[in-house]
């Protein structure tokens, strides 16, 4: 079917162009639009009244100009196509490669967008994914199918924790295995270090790339995500593997949401984010997930640094109300040289309950968990009571507190980043840890743990 | 899939602009305000929310990919409606009723735009009972037939509100389908009346009732945080407002699970997938402790989870309040879990973001709080219009940007409701749960119910209650103290209170969501509650006495007492024998203390 071609636009406004009398248009379709020398950009269209057509260029508008400029609305949406050789390939944010490889042929095209999965399909995320690390198998567990984010800052080694989570993960008894890496706004060198850990550690036949680079057209970060999880779910639901899918900065996609909120002349929200951030960032974050009669599953590992550290900030806050938990990391246990420097009192994994203990893990996992959190919360008391009075006027069992801070920070949480500890042996860490405080304080764990795990090893 | 009520397709507009859910339309002077309109070729479904002129703006509560200028837009001619009848419990609802195990059916995984079903299946046949003969006059809410729905419960086909007349005919007894009819009335005036079993009411229209009662049954949880110390009442209203991860949705979750109503609707407004999943493959195999039937059988659930439709995620809280009245009506107590009504608040503002309203406080509409007001005054212990007592109870998670309680959707609620339940983060962070704060939180219905609880399980209910939380308040206090120069400087009177709150916070009000522990049964609460007061007045006789606190603390029956939730409910001996220890262990102090004294020792 031949589309008419409409030749002139009205506006150019930022990387809006607007058009008159555009008949029989779609919203959100997408737009082919060639400038006076021939050269092809995307677009979509943004709002459609009777008159005027709004449309947002992918690329920008340098270099349009108003009288020549071609569009051509093609009447369908934004679309990845999507096959099996896409696997080992890296791709630009609108899908198209970048690795010099040549053009994909074959394969299904799909709405990047997707469309809402109904909650009676999925099936609730149980499977333990090993990740070699204590401090997140043991108090903030990640399970297979769970968006579980990273908050960091810039400076903190996030890309290092996710690089070791995407290689020593592992799940019981699959083999399918895939990553799908969506770099947004990232710095060269941060995509390169990325690529060559990735692919260095065993990686580069299973890992799908899609790169939009801090100086790429800031526009096409809004389909970078959208993008890669299309195709993580085509290769979990339609292939069967596992995948895991890195987003890497979420940050740098809000920012670019917000450009263009306030280049549309949207009201805007919270410091400025259009109103419609929170349901924008869970048409991403929820595409995770099983479901029922599917092999594979989507696990998603977003990365963002908060701006100036700060939690409550609207990225931060909204993402920690949609995904399952997060990951915090502390710039303080940074500065102590302890890496992974998890901030484990914040960091949280909402779906840990249900794949742990008995059949899953360990059955004393569950209370020891928790064991942690309580007396780790109770040595920041000590710590700042000890600032005050010193640390030679504590009390004999506050002293236990804070010898026991140190030993978990230097014992459990520090380990080196190629270090993977088994479960196990993570778990006998922590009772070991914890039997140097007084049993009185042992509040969490049942009376008949603390005979097994604490007096019978003293015997 | 034909919907059969909506024959009738009165008049045609004309698409004219089109932003995100918000479409506007040409042509509509004949379509009414808040009329629910079909758009476009797929029939997304619609409300006209504004008329101007010729002029109407409608919110689409489906994805709009794809609408064009110039499609045209159907009214049917009615408002938002939903239907009731038997076959709505257990059953798993969009935010505008549709069922997601018939949209599975006929969509297969994902949920795609313009797909209409009926709310409930026609098909199904159900076990009638006439409850009227013919010749009877009956009135709005009389029952005219019984249905045996669940085990449990006796599902009532009543005379729609603001009907009347003299039955003419009315159903055989026996099987018949959903889609039949149960009576034909006549009126005042000589017309037929028609009454299927299946019925519509508006979503927006609060059903009507006779009068008001007083909330003076407690709604009892089986967490000990709320029925000790905030409990809420059957017909009243709390919110439980949390930054993430404070855990409003375990707590909403253990409420739906535990909580003591006849009928739980837990309507997931604009949160996660996966919770609705969790509650779907959880219910039916819990059981409920009261009846130790499968939890399911009690349940219905809405979710608009986060990437569904916004608009829809609106409706959603309406569509589940209306279901909860109309069991209400039946003379049953229904438990609404709204999770999270911030998520509503957004849409509220999302949606007038694209109206371009001029926005009030932090960009919400500035009608939020009278919608706020509306949705909370829904709730209430009624007699109903046949005379029978029934409730609907409204908990409201609220989800604070940033954890700060003084944002618009707090403040406004806090105006509304009659319980909160603040979740602390600090507690939280220690993964003390239910991170209820004893400081923050408050419940105005404590003295309305207290009667109730001492009657029904323990005449020092009441005591116990006061007493603990005039400890925690007077700790509070000592723990800035502590703070400031550690507690070993302290006097013992004040460490022991110190002690004690500990005792309070990590052997009453900590309770673990899974296990055993998960319902505490009132018998239990209290048993708790009692060996830790009792522990703290006899141990403070030995304070005064200047006995050392080091020595009361020190003792197995003492650190015993934070593993008392470990015992089971009915263990009546168990309690007993820590208490008969505990009191053993304070004499011994005593008496070990006064013999140094007196043999000059030290």
């Amino acid at each position: 079917m031949a589309q008419p071609e409409y030749i002139g636009v009205k506006d150019i406004d930022g990387p809006f162009i607007l058009l008159e009398n555009v008949r029989g248009v779609g919203y959100g379709e997408l737009v082919d639009i060639r400038d006076g020398k021939g050269e092809r950009r995307h677009g979509q269209v943004k709002a459609l009244s009777e008159k005027a057509t709004l449309v947002q260029v992918f690329t920008g508008t340098e270099n349009l100009v108003p009288e020549s400029t071609k569009v051509k609305f093609l009447g369908k949406p934004l679309e990845v196509s999507l096959s099996k050789s896409m696997i080992g390939r890296t791709f630009n944010g609108l899908g198209e490669p970048r690795d010099g490889c040549g053009e994909l042929y074959g394969g299904k095209r799909v709405n990047i967008n997707g469309l809402p999965l109904n909650p009676m399909a999925r099936q609730y995320p149980k499977d333990f994914i090993h990740t070699g690390i204590s401090a997140i198998d043991t108090l903030m567990t990640l399970i297979r199918g769970q968006k579980l984010p990273i908050f960091s800052g810039n400076g903190l080694p996030h890309n290092q924790l996710a690089v070791q989570i995407a290689t020593q993960s592992k799940v019981v008894g699959s083999d399918e295995f895939a990553v799908v890496f969506a770099g947004i706004g990232v710095k060269h060198d941060d995509a390169a270090y990325f690529m060559h850990e990735l692919s260095s550690k065993g990686h580069s036949n299973n890992i799908v790339t899609f790169l939009n680079l801090a100086d790429d057209p800031v526009i096409e970060r809004i389909a970078t995500p959208r993008m890669a999880l299309s195709t993580a779910e085509y290769l979990a639901y339609e292939l069967g593997m596992h995948v895991l899918v890195i987003l890497t900065d979420m940050t740098s996609y809000c920012e670019a949401l917000r450009e263009l909120g306030v280049a549309a002349g949207e009201v805007p929200s919270r410091k400025g984010y259009p109103a419609y951030l929170y349901s924008d960032l869970a048409s991403i974050y929820e595409r995770a997930g099983v479901v029922r009669g599917r092999s594979g599953s989507v696990t998603q590992i977003p990365i963002l640094t908060m701006p100036n550290d700060d939690i409550t900030h609207p990225i931060p806050d909204l993402t920690g109300f949609i995904t399952e938990g997060q990951i915090v990391l502390s710039r303080e246990l940074d500065a102590k040289s302890i890496y992974p420097p998890i901030d484990i009192l914040t960091s949280l994994s909402r779906l840990m309950k249900d794949g742990i203990g008995k059949g899953f893990t360990r059955e004393d996992h569950p209370s020891v968990s928790s064991q942690l959190f309580a007396s780790y919360s109770h040595v920041q008391e000590v710590r700042s009571l000890a600032g005050v009075v010193g640390e030679d006027e504590l009390s004999k069992t506050d002293k236990s507190f804070l010898s026991f801070g140190g030993a978990f920070e230097e014992k459990f949480l520090r380990q080196g980043r190629d270090e993977n500890r088994e479960i196990d042996n993570s778990l006998d860490m922590s009772w070991n840890i914890l039997s140097t405080l007084p049993e009185s304080e042992l509040t969490r764990v049942s009376l008949a743990d603390i005979e097994k795990y604490i007096r019978k090893k003293d015997q | 899939m034909e919907i059969k009520n909506n024959k009738e397709i009165f008049h045609e507009g004309t698409v004219e602009f089109v932003s995100g859910p918000v479409i506007k339309a040409s042509g509509m002077r004949e379509f009414g305000m808040r009329e629910v309109v079909k758009v476009g070729s797929q029939q997304l479904m619609g409300e006209i929310i504004k008329m101007n002129g010729d002029e109407a703006t409608i919110q689409v509560y489906e994805n709009t990919d794809g609408l064009c200028v110039g499609e045209c837009v159907k009214g049917i001619g009615e408002p938002l409606s939903i239907e009731l009848g038997p076959g709505l419990i257990g059953s798993f609802f969009d935010g505008i009723g549709r069922p997601l195990d018939a949209l599975l059916k006929e969509e297969g995984m994902y949920i795609s735009p313009g797909t209409a079903v009926n709310m409930i299946d026609r098909d199904r046949e159900w076990d009638v009972v006439p409850a009227v003969k013919v010749g009877e006059l009956v009135s709005g809410g009389m029952v005219l037939a019984t249905i045996q729905e669940t085990p449990l419960l006796v599902h009532k086909i009543m005379t729609p509100p603001n009907v009347e007349g003299e039955v003419i005919w009315v159903i055989e007894q026996g099987k018949h389908k959903a889609s039949a009819d149960i009576a034909k009335l006549r009126d005042a005036r000589g017309q037929e009346i028609v009454i299927p079993m299946v019925q519509k009411w508006p979503v927006r229209t609060p059903r009507p009732y006779r009068e008001r009662l007083l909330p003076n049954e407690p709604f009892v949880t089986g967490q000990r945080v709320i029925d000790g110390l905030f409990p809420l009442a059957k017909g009243g209203t709390a919110c439980i407002p949390g930054g993430f991860g404070t855990g409003k949705t375990v707590t909403q979750h253990q409420l739906a699970k535990w909580g003591d109503a006849q009928v739980v609707i837990y309507i997931g407004c604009g949160e996660r997938g996966n919770e609705m999943t969790d509650v779907l493959e959880q219910f039916p195999v819990l059981e409920d402790p009261r009846s130790g039937r499968p939890l399911m059988e009690r349940t219905i659930l809405i979710a608009n989870t986060s990437n569904m439709p916004v608009a829809a995620r609106e409706a959603s809280i309406y569509t589940g309040i209306t279901i909860g009245e109309y069991f209400r009506d039946m003379g049953y107590d229904v438990a609404i879990m709204a999770d999270s009504t911030s998520r509503w608040a957004e849409a509220l503002r999302e949606l007038s973001g694209r109206l371009e309203e001029i926005p009030a406080e932090e960009g919400f509409p500035a009608y939020l709080p009278s919608r706020l007001g509306e949705f909370y005054e829904r709730a209430g212990r009624v007699v109903t219009t046949s005379g029978e007592n029934g409730s609907v109870s409204i908990i409201g998670a609220v989800s604070p940007p940033g954890g700060d309680f003084t944002e618009p959707v707090t403040r406004h609620t806090k105006r509304f409701i009659r319980c909160f339940w603040g979740l602390d983060r600090a507690l939280a962070n220690a993964r003390h749960y239910p991170a209820i704060s004893w400081t923050d939180s408050y419940s105005e219905y404590a003295g309305e119910v207290e009667s109730w609880f001492c009657a029904n399980v323990d005449p020092r209910w009441g005591e116990l209650r006061g007493k603990a939380r005039a400890i925690l308040a007077e700790d509070t206090k000592i723990q800035q103290v502590i703070k400031l120069v550690g507690e070993d400087v302290l006097p013992d009177d004040q460490r022991l209170i110190a002690f004690t709150a500990f005792l309070i916070k990590n052997g009453y009000l900590q309770q673990n969501s899974f296990g055993s522990d998960s319902y505490s049964a009132l018998q239990k609460t209290f048993e708790i509650l009692r060996v830790i007061i009792e522990f703290h007045e006899k141990a403070f006789v030995l304070v005064k006495k200047e006995i050392p606190i080091s020595l009361i603390k020190d003792d197995e029956s003492v650190s015993a007492i934070t593993h008392l939730r470990e015992l089971a409910a009915d263990d009546k001996d168990g309690f007993a024998l820590i208490r008969s220890r505990i009191e053993e262990h304070l004499a011994r102090v005593a008496t070990e203390r006064t013999k140094k004294v007196k043999g000059g020792g030290q």
